[in-house]
């Protein structure tokens, strides 16, 4: 048997739905057609009245479900591409991540954001946005890169008492497989060393950690070992265990598919920087997408992002100097 | 609680409305007593942050949440002192809030509005007005699919929240999922500054939603008792499952937009204008009229609700501020998941 990332995350919704009568689905095409990518294909029928078709009102579907919330349910939102949720963004970050802090009650909300560029994708179908949800206080960010995360972590999503950015990429749905859902899982929090290695840190989430997999393998016939951490949820961002390695390696390149003004690579290079300068023996680098939009056509779309091998040339320049 | 009892016969419809309208008045004179506290606490530069009064629209507001019961979901506009009381909010709720006390529902976070009690449906705004219906919306969504029958939920909104584009998908989203929704919509005919033509192009704002399907139904905002039939009339509707409606009152703010603002951009005209009637006033003419009240009884009543008032007030400053000490700094519900989880260094 073969589980997709996106098999995954459709039978983590499909437990949800079965063990907690709270859930339910609300979402553009999430109904009788399943999702613009087939994430709840078949649970409209599986579960009647719990997976709805939303107008196209991402402000009004983020609404419902922080007032459903309120009421004690646990809705999953599905944005149909992460670009679509700035039209809700202020639901997101005003309403639900505001909710507790200010009265007490929870907002344990799930918001599905397929995220992360593909080939032809373009400038609105492509965008991560980890970076500007993790910047509010009172969110959940999550960057699963396996399919056993994908799955472990949308479980956990729903049962968390907070509003959960989840941001599950698109290039990874069908790129990934593994033999068999989890069993058990690492707790959310918790960065992964995806592989271990004493010559150099390397720091990502998400799509990338498969491209860090690549150059780790392609440098160790050069004979250098690269570790890489697997940051897993962006917030809460696992600091000890980014250090823990630093202090292994001594050098640090921290990579992410997002714009390059700010975000997640900015705030890990900081947090080493801040907490363990003395533990680096060289500059931290760091790479992400260029500063423009995601282009559209693949050869521009492959030079914009990070690729194993512009993250290969970062990591032997970091280990030249 | 009391509702609009009109199918009842004739004797009984008189009696039962005229203690609607009694309570209803009692509870604007509350408000307004307490608005005017607030004011003058705030001139005595006790208040920090803003104070939004309700000044002119207490008749709709107390007919709203007059017409809600427990299990309702109401979320009010900044003017809705009135409302609020009349679904139940303590006094004591408002004044902890306005003067920062850390025993109030908001312990000192929020300010102000910015207050209500989640749980008892008493939903807490944010700035954002618009963004509220679909959280009422919500709020209703989940009773359907918990099997709850029989609730509505009421949206109070301004002329200048019905441009927000929050309010259409909102509006658009309740009359597709056929929810118990009622849009209460004080047309007070200023947001902040800016006068209606300059918000809006159609003649009526019903115009808006009946684009959506939506039923709806203008209402003279200062007479107090309009505003409670036409108001219980959309609530008794949208609990018997028609869908969501919409009530329209033509009213002025009898204030600025807050107690920072002097109003002094507000139409002359306007003001002296039957719009401009203050609906306190007319319920008090109306009481009088009617002899369902003489002079020494609505003094008392003014007493009543002042000491009230004043007691509140009392109790309430001496109570403790927040303390950034005893803070958790900590916005998530899940401890652990918190990030700067630390003890206090510039408070």
């Amino acid at each position: 048997m073969s589980i997709t990332y996106l098999d995954a995350i459709r039978e983590a919704q499909a437990r949800a739905l079965a063990d907690d009568p709270r859930v339910f689905i609300y979402g553009q095409d999430v109904g009788s057609f399943g999702g613009a990518f087939k994430a709840t294909k078949n649970l409209a029928q599986a579960f009647p009245g719990r997976v709805i078709d939303a107008p196209i009102s991402e402000d009004a579907m983020l609404g419902l479900a922080v007032g459903a919330a309120i009421q004690g349910m646990r809705p999953i939102i599905e944005i149909q591409f992460a670009d679509f949720s700035t039209p809700g963004f202020n639901q997101i970050v005003n309403q639900a991540a505001t909710l507790h802090w200010r009265t007490r009650v929870p907002c344990p909300i799930t918001v599905r954001l397929p995220c992360g560029g593909t080939s032809g994708g373009g400038p609105f179908h492509s965008q991560s946005l980890e970076a500007i949800y993790a910047h509010y206080p009172g969110l959940v960010v999550m960057t699963p890169a396996t399919v056993e995360d994908a799955y472990s972590m949308l479980l956990e999503a729903v049962a968390i008492d907070d509003p959960v950015i989840f941001c599950e990429h698109k290039y990874l749905y069908y790129h990934l497989k593994a033999e068999r859902l989890p069993s058990e899982a690492m707790p959310t929090g918790k960065a992964r060393i995806a592989r271990a290695g004493r010559d150099m840190t390397l720091v990502t989430y998400s799509a990338m950690v498969h491209e860090a997999l690549v150059v780790a393998e392609e440098l160790a016939f050069e004979g250098t070992e690269i570790e890489v951490v697997d940051l897993r949820s962006v917030k809460p961002l696992d600091t000890d265990t980014v250090i823990a390695s630093v202090a292994r390696t001594g050098r640090l390149l921290c990579v992410g598919e997002a714009f390059p003004w700010g975000g997640v690579t900015a705030e890990v290079i900081a947090r080493v920087a801040t907490e363990g300068f003395g533990l680096l023996d060289a500059p931290p680098l760091r790479l992400n997408a260029k500063d423009t939009p995601v282009p559209y056509h693949p050869s521009l779309w492959a030079a914009h992002r990070p690729t194993a091998r512009s993250i290969a040339a970062a990591a032997r320049r970091l280990l030249r100097s | 609680m009391v509702h609009t009892l009109f199918n009842h016969h004739a004797v009984d419809e008189v009696s039962s409305f005229r203690g609607l309208y009694v309570k209803a008045y009692r509870v604007m004179l509350l408000a307004r007593i307490l608005d005017d506290k607030f004011a003058s606490l705030y001139r005595m530069g006790r208040i920090h942050g803003g104070v939004f009064l309700g000044r002119g629209q207490e008749a709709l507001s107390v007919s709203i949440g007059l017409a809600l019961r427990k299990g309702d979901v109401f979320a009010p506009l900044i003017r809705d002192q009135a409302g609020r009381l009349a679904f139940g909010e303590p006094v004591l709720d408002a004044v902890r809030t306005y003067l920062g006390s850390a025993l109030g529902p908001m312990r000192a976070r929020d300010g102000n509005v910015h207050r209500g009690r989640p749980k008892e449906g008493y939903l807490v705004m944010i700035s954002h007005l618009g963004a509220m219906i679909s959280v009422v919306n919500g709020a209703l969504f989940a009773n359907r699919l918990k099997g709850i029958k029989g609730t509505v939920g009421a949206a109070c909104i301004g002329d200048g929240g019905t441009s927000t584009g929050a309010f259409h998908e909102a509006v658009n989203q309740a009359a597709v999922e056929k929810l118990p929704l009622v849009l209460i919509v004080a047309d007070n005919h200023y947001a902040y500054s800016t006068p209606t033509e300059r918000q809006f192009a159609c003649a009526s704002l019903l115009d808006k939603v009946a684009g959506y399907g939506i039923e709806g139904k203008a209402v003279d905002g200062t007479d107090l008792a309009a505003c409670l039939e036409v108001t219980g009339e959309a609530v008794a509707r949208a609990r018997d499952g028609a869908g969501p409606q919409m009530v329209v009152a033509r009213l002025l703010r009898l204030c600025g937009h807050g107690e920072h603002d002097d109003a002094s951009y507000v139409d002359p005209a306007l003001k002296a204008s039957p719009l401009g009637r203050d609906c306190l006033k007319v319920a008090e003419a109306h009481l009088l009229q009617s002899a369902w009240a003489d002079r020494a009884t609505l003094a008392a009543w003014r007493n009543d609700a002042a000491q009230h008032v004043e007691e509140s007030v009392a109790k309430v400053q001496r109570e403790p501020g927040p303390d950034p000490y005893k803070e958790d700094w900590c916005a998530l519900a899940s401890k652990h998941l918190s990030e700067g989880h630390e003890p206090v260094e510039n408070p």
